[in-house]
């Protein structure tokens, strides 16, 4: 998958990097903790966040991503568009929510990148 | 810019206290250079990721910092100098999800008590000394040969 094509799934409207639709995407990760990002992505990864700001766009940067969705229809001020060309990093906007673009790409078959616990079946409590 | 055999190569750089526009610039510059230098990818991520976390420190917490990038053809090495309000307890600083961050810097995507363990995470070799009142010099090294 390329990321016109998440463009596509997520009817996503584009800031900056129209001509860096053609990356591949490999894997996706979710926060609004740049911190988060810079301890569990690897690089090449799609970086899907509700926080615009010059830091989303420098731990883009800094992280070696691949691109940024800014979810829940948020729109980036001029200065973020202007860091985010300037540092070649596409940047694209999608009315849908967090958890659900995360569905849409997942169910896409976009993996995670974020390896925080290997989940173990032990883990898993049930209540009755 | 090359590295040669025993040459070391090394620059300076001033961070600001509280200037958030400029914040990440230093680590920029430092992932730049090391990409002129030739070095591999992954450590120049590591590098960044441990710079950019300890720059968002400095213009977070302290007054201002110097920085310096030395690289020989075995080492990364980099040294945050800070004048500031330095760590009382370091030990507690050093736990994930420990933070005295503020509302703002927290909007900022940061101030989640990551820094430094994250920091730690990306490094080789990594010291912290902090005084009250004075600041704190990180030292941190990543081995590339």
């Amino acid at each position: 998958m390329v990321l016109s094509d998440v463009q596509s799934l997520l009817q996503c409207e584009v800031f900056s990097g129209i001509k860096f639709l053609d990356r591949r995407v490999m894997y996706g990760c979710a926060s609004d903790l740049m911190s988060d990002v810079l301890a569990f992505s690897q690089s090449g990864a799609l970086l899907l966040t509700g926080l615009v700001n010059l830091q989303t766009i420098q731990t883009a940067h800094i992280a070696e991503l691949n691109g940024i969705i800014i979810v829940r229809g948020k729109k980036p001020d001029q200065r973020v568009i202007d860091s985010a060309n300037a540092k070649g990093i596409p940047l694209l906007g999608t009315p849908y929510s967090m958890y659900e673009a995360c569905g849409i790409l997942y169910r896409a078959g976009i993996p995670s990148t974020m390896k925080c616990v290997e989940p173990s079946a032990s883990s898993t409590t049930t209540h009755e | 810019m090359t590295v040669g055999h025993e040459e070391t190569f090394s620059h300076t750089f001033t961070i600001r206290g509280k200037d958030f526009l400029a914040a990440g610039r230093v680590s920029t510059e430092i992932k730049g250079m090391l990409k002129e230098l030739g070095i591999d990818a992954a450590f120049i991520r590591r590098v960044a990721i441990a710079c950019y976390e300890a720059e968002m420190n400095v213009v977070m917490y302290a007054n201002d910092a110097t920085v310096t990038l030395s690289v020989t053809p075995r080492l990364i090495r980099i040294t945050v100098d800070d004048r500031g309000p330095g760590i009382p307890d370091v030990g507690l600083a050093m736990q994930e999800g420990y933070s005295t961050a503020t509302h703002e810097m927290r909007e900022m995507g940061f101030g989640a008590g990551m820094g430094l363990p994250n920091i730690k995470k990306n490094s080789d070799e990594f010291t912290i000394e902090s005084t009250v009142g004075k600041g704190t010099l990180l030292r941190i090294a990543v081995n590339i040969g």
